[in-house]
């Protein structure tokens, strides 16, 4: 929670997809303890920001920087940096083979090096953080949604993140389950996790986010608080969005 | 009937051959293929060209004329070895381009997801690989791993042209000794299916076992 360098910077960072240009300029910061929820209309490239920050998506040009360092090109060094930092996707992307206690101590065990007993310990720690302490030894698809995504978000918070990525982590959920997510995503906030969230949530972005960055068409078109965003945008883009959005 | 009864005993040295031709260039073929497999995934484009360079130079040359290579041509460079271990190896090259590409149609079955789930934890390339993605893959590698096991050992009988004692040319030797062809070919037909059938077999039991929830 130090000020200082900020845990994120993204500058002048391009990115195209054959013709398509899905990310144009973008700047950006993030502070540590900082929640910021990067809203926008589909295809406005803001999933593609979001992997861009742990290099799932390569830029083609500008940089970024986490905790002041620029990110590495491939390999051990790379490896590294993405053990802190968590990434939680939308199709929770759980390892299918494994069961859920397997899924979250795969990566102490394997990149942290922690002993099997401790790494167990620690995950069932986590699981019973999430709600799903009972479904330890199911597989993936045993679960329901919402208890796979909680199940992944413990297994990104079990190598203790510096930084959580959200890639429209309730997009494939059914309502109910939405809610059962969202509780764990605002308790982290709550706690002072640093979190980028892409996500259609309002509710939450009004609730625990910092800031909202709104982009469209590859940009980043305006980036305020939340009570400022939605009650003013500055933008006739954003106004236009979330007239849309927040009609019905 | 009585010609095959009376050569019992050379039939067995050449299935005894055959299966330990089979087996060893089978392990050979998947240890190489699976090395094929991931230079072929591989992130690196020249491990992706080494891999694709050599699937298309082995697949597409007739078997037979790799080991005239390998065990006629080869000598003459200093490349000597006996007629069954140069069978192994012939056998073992071969199948593993066809091997490498079925490893590599079963990771491409393996959701893009899982693989970059497990590199956002941290996991370099080869944990990646042989952590997530070859144990989901290996599942549905199975039916077509089998297939190219019974083409396998269907194979083993080119060894017979480079004088190795298996099924095949124990066969030709004892029509030779006996002038029996009808006979003598039915019996090593019929014990080329002895070996054949029972792998097909197991191969599905593997199969059901090796199913899983997805």
């Amino acid at each position: 929670m130090t000020a200082g360098v900020p845990l994120v910077v993204m500058e002048d960072v391009n990115k195209s997809f054959g013709d398509l240009q899905a990310l144009k300029d973008i700047n950006l910061s993030v502070d540590k303890g900082e929640v910021v929820v990067v809203i926008g209309p589909s295809g406005s490239g803001k999933s593609t920001l979001c992997r861009t920050i742990n290099r799932l998506e390569p830029i083609d040009s500008g940089r970024i920087l986490i905790d002041g360092e620029p990110l590495p090109l491939e390999g051990r060094a790379l490896a590294r940096v993405r053990a802190d930092v968590g990434m939680v996707f939308q199709s929770f992307n759980l390892f299918a083979h494994k069961s859920i206690l397997k899924n979250v101590t795969m990566g102490l065990i394997k990149v942290r090096g922690m002993s099997r007993a401790e790494a167990e310990d620690k995950a069932m720690e986590l699981l019973k953080r999430v709600g799903i302490a009972d479904k330890a030894h199911r597989h993936p698809a045993e679960l329901s949604g919402g208890q796979q995504q909680r199940a992944a978000i413990a297994r990104a918070l079990a190598m203790n993140p510096k930084l959580m990525l959200f890639d429209e982590p309730t997009s494939a959920l059914d309502p109910e389950m939405i809610k059962e997510v969202l509780d764990v995503m605002v308790e982290l906030a709550a706690e002072g996790t640093t979190m980028i969230v892409v996500s259609h949530e309002m509710g939450f972005a009004r609730s625990a986010a910092q800031r909202v960055a709104f982009m469209d068409g590859g940009r980043i078109l305006e980036v305020s608080p939340p009570e400022q965003f939605f009650a003013a945008p500055q933008t006739e883009r954003a106004r236009d969005f979330l007239s849309k959005i927040l009609a019905h | 009937m009585e010609v095959l009864l009376d050569n019992l005993d050379s039939f067995a040295i050449g299935i005894r051959n055959t299966v330990a031709l089979s087996l060893a260039s089978f392990a050979g073929a998947l240890a190489i293929g699976m090395i094929i497999a991931t230079f072929r995934v591989s992130p690196v484009p020249p491990l992706r060209a080494a891999g694709a360079t050599y699937v298309e130079t082995i697949r597409n040359i007739p078997p037979l004329v790799l080991i005239f290579v390998f065990f006629f041509g080869f000598p003459t460079i200093g490349i000597i070895y006996s007629p069954f271990v140069s069978a192994i190896i012939v056998l073992a090259v071969y199948t593993a381009a066809f091997v490498g590409e079925a490893i590599r149609a079963g990771v491409n079955t393996v959701a893009r997801g899982q693989a970059e789930a497990a590199r956002a934890l941290g996991l370099t390339f080869p944990q990646t690989l042989g952590l997530v993605v070859m144990p989901q893959a290996l599942r549905s590698v199975v039916p077509p791993l089998g297939n190219l096991f019974i083409a396998l050992v269907k194979n083993t009988s080119l060894a017979s042209t480079i004088s190795v004692f298996e099924l095949t040319f124990v066969s030709k030797r004892l029509i030779t000794d006996t002038a029996q062809g009808l006979l003598i070919f039915f019996g090593t037909a019929i014990a080329y299916l002895l070996l054949t059938l029972p792998a097909g077999w197991a191969v599905g039991r593997i199969e059901k076992k090796a199913a899983f929830q997805r």
